[in-house]
């Protein structure tokens, strides 16, 4: 069978075989455990260990104390947000996140509204960014945690970071972010951001899965968080676990590829993903979704009018791309994101996400462009939506028989 | 999730696509569903003589499963009487397609269209509109 053409980085990447080669000792020959500490087995993973902190560090401007491994960005977010409550409740209960976050954040903070906390959810303009007066507003002297994420899963808009971290520390709140798509595809400096936690994984920036960090800042303010899982205190007692040795290793080299490929690789995929945009919009009601000038240089996301997402997920079996639409017996919900920035439920139903990276073609996006530009138009020939609009019928107006 | 080869078929050939003059006594329409979740669902029935059905047509905004199930229904209609067409049970479609669960509602939304599409006919030339058992959804 021949591969569908992968546009669905943002679920996950390819591992670059750069990684896999660095990690492939680490399964065999260097197999230690990185705690034991009296004998040369060892050393060497915990060399590996350390080596893959100091990557991890420069990537994103830290220090490598301050790099807890963890098994993802899931997890990242779970250890940071619970540990932050846990270890400052004597000082507040409030957390403020926002309403386009990922689950990870989102179910999160319902569980711990379960154990005392208070959670603002931040609504989110059209575009998809928060207004920075509704969180100033939104903060209080109880307020111990602001967490709102980078850079957007769905539709790729950048929050604005630095203003949101100046507003955060004027109240004597921690600042967290879950950076999981931004990291290794746009410059972050926890420093220059201001970032006092931030969760991030290696799938998405072409390492293994299973594997990631929570940065946890140790000065200016010394941030601590209580640790979530009982054992041997390792990682500085924050994350229990023998350390996935292979699994860090691969995300240490996964961050030093993006650090040195990352500026080159965001002109060339945004030139990209701009061609594939601006072709598309071309279509009759097609809308692209979220801002688009502060964005990840690698995502679009494009509504197309009177045709269903899933639907047309199908008629573009040689593409790999995700939609906004769940309309499956266990949920008609569509995406909570397109929706959260005011999009119709119709609109959310005929979204497509388009995710590219590092293996992603020119001829890649021009085929994209072409079997996407088919699709639409072999749907709207079956679509009676789209045979009312033409008429110029306004189906706002037309009483459905919901099922 | 997979689909199997009976959908795909439909999907990529679907049948009798195309819209019958809903202003037509002989035509009846049904339009089900709702853009808000995200599947709309129109199928056009001509009577003819007896009470055959001699032409249906469809038009579906959904998933693959929807647009099959449709595109299915109105093979099947073809041919058969009014009272016939009654008794397609949505669990034809999903046997026939072979639908997995989550598709089901994706089928039930069709045997709504060609029960809708019925009473449109019926009320049309004189005659009271079937009461239609709440579908299983
Ligand atoms: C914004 C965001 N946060 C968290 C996650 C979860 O990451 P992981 O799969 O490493 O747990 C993802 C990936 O799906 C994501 O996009
Ligand atoms: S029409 Fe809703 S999933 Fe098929």
């Amino acid at each position: 069978m021949k591969q569908p053409i992968y546009l669905d980085n943002n679920a996950t990447t390819p591992l670059d075989p750069r990684v896999l080669e660095a990690m492939l000792p680490y399964f065999t020959e260097k197999f230690g455990n990185a705690a034991s500490r009296n004998h040369a087995f060892g050393w060497v993973a915990e060399e590996g260990v350390d080596y893959a902190r100091e990557q991890v560090a420069k990537l994103i401007g830290c220090t490598e104390k301050e790099i807890i491994f963890t098994s993802g960005a899931t997890e990242a977010d779970n250890l940071g947000i619970k540990g932050v409550f846990e270890m400052y409740k004597e000082k507040g209960n409030h957390i403020i996140t926002t309403v386009t976050e990922h689950k990870a954040v989102l179910d999160t903070c319902k569980h711990l509204e379960k154990q005392g906390a208070r959670v603002t959810y931040l609504g989110v303009k059209e575009d998809g960014l928060i207004d920075l007066q509704e969180l100033e507003a939104a903060m209080t002297p109880e307020t111990i945690l602001v967490s709102i994420m980078y850079g957007n899963n769905e539709i790729g808009v950048i929050q604005p970071v630095r203003e949101i971290a100046a507003i955060a520390h004027r109240f004597g709140a921690l600042f967290m972010t879950d950076a999981t798509q931004a990291v290794g595809k746009i410059p972050v400096d926890v420093i220059a951001d201001g970032i006092d936690l931030m969760a991030f994984t290696a799938h998405k920036m072409y390492g293994p899965k299973g594997v990631g960090a929570l940065y946890v800042r140790r000065k200016n303010p010394r941030v601590k968080v209580t640790s979530q899982m009982d054992g041997g205190g390792h990682e500085r007692g924050m994350r229990s676990g023998t350390l996935n040795v292979p699994g860090i290793v691969g995300l240490g080299k996964a961050c030093e590829l993006c650090r040195l490929e990352m500026e080159s690789e965001a002109i060339r995929l945004s030139a990209l993903r701009d061609r594939l945009e601006s072709t598309l919009s071309q279509l009759e009601e097609s809308y692209v979704n979220g801002n688009t000038q502060h964005r990840l240089p690698h995502v679009a996301n494009i509504s197309f009018k009177y045709v269903e997402g899933e639907g047309l997920m199908m008629a573009m079996s040689d593409l790999a791309v995700s939609s906004g639409s769940a309309c499956t017996s266990a949920s008609l919900e569509p995406s909570y994101v397109l929706k959260s920035l005011g999009l119709s439920d119709d609109l959310a139903h005929s979204s497509i996400r388009y995710g590219l990276g590092r293996f992603t073609t020119e001829e890649d996006i021009d085929q994209a462009i072409a079997i996407t530009q088919k699709a639409v138009l072999h749907l709207r020939e079956l679509s009676p939506l789209w045979e009312m609009f033409k008429e110029g019928i306004d189906l706002s107006k037309i009483e459905w028989a919901e099922h | 999730m997979a689909y199997s080869e009976k959908v795909i078929d439909h999907y990529n050939n679907p049948r009798n696509v195309g819209t019958l003059n809903k202003e037509s006594k002989f035509v009846g329409t049904g339009l089900v569903g709702a853009p808000e979740c995200g599947d709309v669902m129109r199928l056009q029935i001509e009577v003819g003589a007896d009470n055959v059905i001699t032409d249906a047509k469809f038009k579906t905004f959904g998933c693959g499963s929807a647009i099959a199930s449709s595109s299915l229904a109105t093979e099947w209609l073809k041919g058969k009487t009014i009272d016939e067409a009654l008794t397609i049970d949505n669990m034809d479609i999903v046997e026939e397609l072979a639908l997995p669960p989550v598709k089901i509602h994706c089928s039930v939304l069709a045997e709504d269209a060609i029960k809708s599409a019925i009473n449109d006919y019926r009320v049309k030339n004189g005659l009271e509109a079937i009461v239609l058992e709440k579908s299983h959804h």
